[in-house]
């Protein structure tokens, strides 16, 4: 459960639709993000997780619908997507950390490139994140050399080092060793323990009834339903959320 | 049949190297491949010393003496040395190549550009890299080597042959190269381009420090195969009466009858080429091998 409860809404998905040509992969999805919450999107492969989440970030355009940033409209003519994507951190399912950058030059190109930051500021600041990680051993080799859960915690000191006010998740364990998950599960752990807003895609089901204030499940591009913990695992209130969970239990 | 595996056979399956391929194996495996390279190379050897004609053609393309006296050139004689013409394709090639891919890796990233005030240059940077990918080098340097002079353009016009060659060489180089980069910043994974977006860098930023680098990477030994190509080429500016290996070999053989310097022109080619050959197959080798143990 989180220690930081809060009214002020981040990021407000408002009955948002994406088309894929003629293939509706969102179809009406309403969900609000609040400071300090954690919401985990539940729902098979193909259900629209990942579609969400990059609507989210402006990496897909929407076809309906709005989506807003501290109440600010993000379909606004005049919005400069990248300066939207410095406030939104996101974690990818692949990892993409960058193989021709050291580990430590994967996390200083953000803050240096995108926010100007002073590169000898920001390597400290590297570091330090790293150290917190425990690797700040690894962090001039490069990513081909590190393990996957190594891989996947970089990228998320990564998204982390631009200061983001919230952070995307989409399925960041899917693609590891089921003996690497639990470094990556633990790490995003003490970030939601640290009052970390995030929008996390996941399959864990255990990590999303003790993370997540609220879940949300998806359904062939519908939310289905949303909820506590609780309420979505223990008292699920539609058949197919029943036969989603008893599917993955 | 049955879903599984083969239940019925009790007996033990053989797994022995049938006999008469056991010549191919082990130590027997040597002697088959010295024997067959013997035979091979004898018989390519038998065919040029038996064949009718083998004494003239020694005498003309493989005579010792006149191949030294082509190399080292005798200028009493009207005869350019061919070693000295061969300094002037390696200066060209050189020249070029830092022209093509500086020019190269410029169109590319025009081609690839989204930027609206980019268009026209998009529009015409797709002419240009079709047109010269279609037009035989041949041509071009014909084009270039008597068009430009004709043009009455002052500096431009009054240059050697050797500089309207190099010209040539570049346009019609600069068109392959700009494909091979292209094809190189389309081989990122998109993964890496949303990942950096996600950072909030700009296109220009992206390019540059993301896609760029990991581009030039994967296209080495293509650039370096079309840098061995640039280097022969160099030849096709004998044309215009640039003094480079092969026109002196050409001299020398009008002028003595003898085309031993041909030969001379072409061992020297040889001598840049197949070292860069064995170097590029090596590092596309090593790719190879780099690829294949990332997949694991």
């Amino acid at each position: 459960m989180n220690a930081y409860p809060s009214n002020e809404v981040v990021l407000d998905l408002n009955n948002v639709v994406k088309k894929f040509a003629d293939n509706e992969v969102l179809r009406g999805v309403s969900l609000q993000l609040h400071r300090h919450e954690v919401v985990c999107l539940i729902g098979a492969s193909g259900s629209g997780k990942s579609t969400l989440l990059r609507c989210a970030n402006l990496l897909e355009s929407i076809d309906g619908g709005s989506i807003s940033l501290f109440g600010q409209s993000l379909l606004h003519d005049h919005i400069d997507p990248d300066l939207v994507r410095r406030h939104i951190g996101m974690v990818f399912q692949s990892f993409n950390l960058f193989p021709h950058l050291s580990v430590l030059n994967n996390i200083v190109l953000g803050p240096v490139r995108a926010l100007k930051r002073k590169p000898a500021e920001v390597r400290e600041e590297a570091l330090a994140l790293l150290e917190r990680i425990g690797l700040r051993d690894r962090a001039n080799e490069y990513p081909d050399r590190l393990s996957g859960g190594q891989q996947q915690r970089v990228a998320i000191v990564r998204s982390l080092a631009m200061r983001p006010s919230l952070l995307l998740l989409d399925e960041v364990t899917s693609a590891l060793d089921p003996t690497l998950v639990g470094e990556v599960l633990d790490l995003l752990r003490d970030l939601a323990a640290n009052g970390t807003t995030m929008l996390v895609a996941t399959h864990e089901m255990n990590f999303a009834r003790d993370v997540a204030r609220q879940v949300a499940y998806l359904d062939h591009g519908v939310l289905v339903e949303q909820g506590t913990p609780e309420e979505i695992f223990n008292h699920p209130q539609h058949e197919s959320t029943r036969t989603f969970l008893e599917r993955v239990r | 049949m049955t879903l599984g595996t083969d239940e019925g056979s009790s007996t033990t399956p053989n797994l022995f190297t049938p006999r008469r391929r056991r010549i191919l194996k082990g130590r027997r495996g040597l002697v088959a491949s010295t024997l067959s390279s013997v035979v091979l190379i004898g018989a390519l050897v038998s065919v040029f010393f038996w064949a009718p004609g083998s004494a003239s053609v020694r005498f003309y393309f493989f005579n010792g003496h006149d191949m030294w006296q082509s190399f080292i050139g005798h200028p009493q004689n009207g005869l350019l040395s061919v070693g000295r013409g061969f300094l002037t394709n390696i200066w060209m090639c050189l020249l070029c190549e830092v022209l093509i891919l500086l020019l190269g890796l410029a169109v590319a990233w025009i081609r690839v550009s989204r930027s609206p005030v980019l268009l026209p240059f998009r529009v015409l940077s797709t002419a240009y890299t079709d047109v010269f990918r279609g037009i035989p080098l041949l041509l071009v340097v014909f084009m270039v080597g008597f068009g430009l002079p004709a043009m009455g353009l002052g500096f431009l016009s009054s240059q050697s042959p050797d500089v309207y060659g190099c010209i040539a060489l570049t346009i019609t180089y600069t068109a392959y190269v700009a494909e091979v980069f292209r094809a190189g910043i389309y081989s990122v994974p998109n993964g890496q381009i949303l990942a950096a977006r996600s950072l909030g860098l700009t296109h220009a930023t992206i390019m540059r420090r993301v896609t760029l680098p990991q581009a030039v990477r994967t296209v080495i030994p293509p650039l370096l195969n079309d840098f061995i190509s640039l280097q022969k080429d160099t030849a096709l500016v004998s044309v215009l009466g640039a003094i480079e290996a092969a026109r002196a070999a050409q001299i020398y053989e009008s002028t003595t009858f003898n085309g031993s310097g041909l030969v001379v022109a072409s061992l020297l080619f040889l001598a840049i080429t197949i070292p860069l050959t064995r170097f590029t197959d090596g590092l596309l080798d090593r790719d190879r091998r780099r690829r294949l143990a990332a997949l694991t």
